[in-house]
């Protein structure tokens, strides 16, 4: 804990409050029941309310508190960002190290493979997808972590491929070690540091990516709130002048925003570059 | 504005043109600021050469860049003078001192190869800096990097300066840059160990080239190297540096002939030869045996033709060769990295499998394998007690205490404390990285060590500790050593018994004896003379030799047919070694040479 304070305390302004934004996400979406006035999907006045004590934020489209569902879309959006993320890098680095390790036809499979999916444009093959096998969470899951898998291989494959080559991964196979601990113990070690950061971009891609299909109506399903299509459906408020539509989409840059101040610091500190002034 | 050199007049030669005072320089750690330089002076003339010399550490390249004015990230100059002409670099603004260097003060780094971007033609690189620095246009530029690699004696100069940096040798690549250096018309070159990455005969061509460069130009030279025998060659001045201190500074003679501090002596000690005698071995058992071995990659060449040795147990058989003569592909055919073409290996009577999938744990056990970067052999997320202990448990079944006991005791015999367990490899110093690589490859309890150019990489002090550290161990633990060397002073002190590889051929291979005294093979004498020695004037009678007029500054060559060394020999007789294999001749027994002259003709 005094380690985590340490570190905490040397990073940069930029890095301190992109870290403090995200654990207050976090802090909402675990407590949102408690913290949020209403429910998530409950009615409770007439739609489109203006800002007042009673509703903070005002009722959306249909007479649902906003900030409530504001407060519940971080659960979601973030809750489903986090999983598509997670098993993007699994699939993705994990794929990725091993063409690295064995080379050859593997190696051209698989590429050949994440060659293939990244030449469709995503949304338009996220759109075909999700409209032939519906709309269900396991389909928009497994949907986005594959195309977002691709872009993880990559980058794992060509990390990877500069430490295969290091006479320390020679050893090890000189040893007689199999695939297993060469990616375990000898490579992912040391491309810990890129993968990082690329983790934290991706997720900012991906929760983008989740509420552009929320706003085009096949991503998250009414009545779960989800801060993509709280734009969409609020967003006649913006012809009289009104911001509250810009809210969720505001949550959703902050985050973005939050979440790249400390990728970069990450970066910074793993590159070894060091500060003289 | 340009000084034209070969103007000056007495009083200009007279005076210092680079003088340093008190100059201390402190280095950023973990710590915080910490002093790496502490307080030295030196003083420079035209047409003079000062040599640094000192291990890794000692300050040498921090010096030398200081002496430019400049101080790498993570440095910084805090107090003292640099005068370059009467110029105050240190205080000197940053655009003043950017104006100066690359003009009249330039810098030859270590790698060539690294120094040079690959994506562009080497004479668009040498156009660079004069065009940048509005000294010349790009047309005069590029006829200046011809005229020069003409007189720096480059192949095809005019042509050269088209190719990329990948189509030149190592040695030329390093010309090159001296030729770019001097692209300005200089008044101080920093040479900042130019020589250490290559092989023997390279070094000299490119020490020739400095030499020649520093006389004829009158450019004053700072040469830093942690050789000695190296830097003997050149320099007027030497001075010894240890840990930022100033150990002791006088003319090269001086030094080379009474030393006065024992750093020096320690320095001096650690290149002069210390042969290795061989002990008696009674009923000699065959350990290693690879009979007529071909072997290259992909679909190209035979990198390795018929290549033949044998190594018997408890001896350290050597390797010698430039690079590209096929000493390391020769570690991994038997290693099993790279499956031969034709031939076999068996070890210990029993035929190995060619390639590593195949081969059985125990066969991997028994060939241990140590590398020439132990940087790079050590993954720098593990600790030493995992480096060392894997091997325990994977082949040994050691676990837990047990295994910490016996890593405990291979650090012992590695003279390391148990203080190093715990360390990971960027808390080692490149020696004591290179010792528990040692260790790891001690850990399996092998038959046979392969060391590929274990002391290539290290300072000739350090590289010296870890030679004695291997005889050590191989009479305490009778080991046996496939030991691969572009050195031939290092190989004289550690082998049993040599093999001369050139071009993917064995040229010559016996015992040390035989192979080190007359007869010769024409090869193993170009390489023998090519060995700076700790005199002064070796580099111009070793140039005037007839091996070394005909053999350096020379690539190595795979040939289809005939003596691949046929352009580089003094001896070599027309026709008949162009067209003909050499036949294998054998002077004494055991002793093989393969050349068309007979032993008698070969001395």
């Amino acid at each position: 804990m005094s380690n985590f304070l340490k570190l905490f305390s040397s990073a940069p302004w930029s890095a301190k409050f992109g870290m403090l934004t995200i654990l207050a996400y976090v802090v909402i979406s675990i407590f949102a029941p408690f913290i949020a006035p209403y429910g998530e999907t409950e009615l409770i006045g007439r739609a489109y309310e203006v800002w007042s004590d009673k509703y903070l934020l005002g009722t959306d489209n249909l007479g649902r508190d906003m900030l409530s569902r504001l407060i519940y879309g971080a659960r979601n959006t973030i809750g489903l960002a986090l999983t598509i993320t997670l098993i993007a890098f699994v699939l993705g680095s994990l794929t990725g190290m091993i063409a690295a390790a064995l080379g050859g036809w593997v190696d051209q499979l698989l590429s050949r493979i994440v060659d293939v999916l990244m030449s469709i444009p995503s949304l338009i093959f996220a759109l075909l997808i999700l409209s032939i096998f519906g709309t269900a969470m396991p389909y928009l899951i497994g949907t986005i972590a594959i195309l977002d898998a691709t872009r993880v291989f990559r980058l794992a494959r060509a990390t990877a491929m500069n430490v295969a080559v290091m006479d320390y991964v020679e050893v090890a196979r000189l040893r007689g070690e199999k695939l297993g601990w060469v990616i375990r113990k000898e490579i992912l070690p040391n491309i810990t540091a890129p993968l990082l950061a690329e983790f934290g971009l991706r997720f900012c891609f991906v929760f983008l990516f989740i509420s552009a299909l929320s706003f085009l109506g096949l991503g998250i399903q009414p009545p779960t709130a989800d801060w993509g299509s709280m734009v969409r459906d609020n967003a006649t408020l913006i012809s009289f002048d009104d911001i509250t539509p810009l809210l969720p989409a505001g949550a959703i840059a902050l985050l973005t925003v939050a979440t790249n101040f400390v990728v970069d610091w990450m970066l910074h500190k793993s590159s070894g570059l060091k500060d003289v002034n | 504005m340009l000084t034209d050199t070969n103007k000056i007049d007495d009083e200009q030669l007279n005076r210092p043109l680079l003088e340093v005072k008190g100059l201390r320089i402190e280095g950023l750690s973990e710590k915080g600021w910490q002093e790496i330089v502490r307080g030295v002076d030196l003083q420079l003339k035209r047409g003079e050469i000062l040599g640094l010399i000192g291990e890794s550490g000692a300050g040498k390249s921090t010096i030398g860049l200081a002496s430019m004015g400049y101080a790498r990230d993570g440095c910084r100059i805090t107090d003292g003078e640099i005068l370059f002409d009467g110029i105050e670099l240190s205080s000197a603004p940053e655009n003043e001192k950017r104006k100066l260097r690359g003009t009249r003060i330039s810098y030859v780094a270590q790698s060539a190869a690294a120094a040079f971007n690959p994506a562009h033609r080497l004479l668009d690189q040498f156009a660079e800096g004069p065009v940048d620095h509005g000294v010349m246009s790009r047309r005069e530029a590029k006829e200046k990097g011809r005229a020069l690699y003409r007189s720096l004696d480059l192949p095809d100069p005019d042509n050269i300066g088209e190719r990329w940096p990948h189509q030149v040798s190592g040695g030329q690549l390093q010309r090159m840059m001296v030729a770019m250096a001097m692209s300005c018309g200089p008044d101080l070159i920093v040479f900042d160990e130019p020589t250490t990455a290559l092989d023997v005969t390279t070094q000299i061509e490119v020490l020739k080239t400095i030499k020649e460069i520093v006389i004829d130009r009158n450019v004053a030279a700072i040469y830093i190297t942690h050789d000695l025998a190296v830097v003997a060659q050149l320099a007027d001045q030497l001075m010894v540096l240890r840990y930022g201190n100033l150990v002791e500074v006088n003319s090269t003679g001086q030094i080379l002939e009474s030393p006065k501090e024992d750093y020096t002596r320690a320095l001096l000690d650690a290149r002069s030869r210390h042969e290795k005698t061989t002990a008696e071995i009674n009923n000699p058992e065959s350990l290693l045996n690879i009979d007529s071995v071909t072997a290259g990659y992909g679909k190209g060449t035979d990198v390795l033709q018929e290549v033949s040795v044998s190594v018997e147990r408890g001896r350290t058989v050597a390797v010698v060769g430039e690079s590209g003569s096929g000493k390391s592909t020769l570690a991994r055919v038997i290693t099993g990295l790279l499956p031969p073409r034709s031939g076999e290996i068996s070890f210990q009577e029993e035929l190995l499998p060619p390639a590593l999938a195949q081969r059985t744990k125990q066969h991997l056990r028994k060939v241990q394998m140590i590398y020439q970067l132990p940087d790079v052999a050590l993954n720098p997320r593990q600790r030493v007690r995992d480096v060392i202990g894997r091997p325990l448990s994977f082949y040994l079944g050691l676990q837990g205490k047990e295994c910490e006991r016996r890593t405990i005791e291979l650090l012992e015999q590695i003279e390391l404390s148990e203080t190093y367990i715990d360390r990971l490899p960027d808390e080692l110093s490149g020696g004591e990285k290179q010792r528990i690589c040692i260790a790891r490859a001690l850990a399996a309890k092998p038959e046979l060590i392969i060391c590929d150019e274990v002391t290539s990489a290290l300072d000739t002090i350090v590289a010296k500790a870890i030679l004695d550290l291997l005889q050590r161990l191989q009479h305490e633990l009778q080991l046996t050593y496939l030991f691969i060397s572009h050195d031939i002073d290092t190989v004289a002190s550690i082998a049993d018994q040599v093999v001369v590889l050139y071009a993917g051929r064995v040229a010559e291979q016996g015992s040390k004896l035989a192979v080190f005294q007359p007869p010769f093979h024409p090869y193993t004498k170009l390489l023998l003379s090519s060995v700076p020695e700790m005199k002064l004037d070796w580099l111009e009678k070793t140039l005037s030799t007839r091996e070394a007029q005909a053999g350096i500054a020379r690539e190595v060559k795979i040939t289809e047919r005939g003596c691949p060394f046929v352009e580089r020999c003094p001896e070599a007789i027309p026709d008949i070694c162009v067209n003909d294999r050499p036949p294998l001749q054998t002077p004494s027994s055991g002793h093989l040479l393969a050349c068309q002259h007979s032993p008698q003709d070969l001395t």
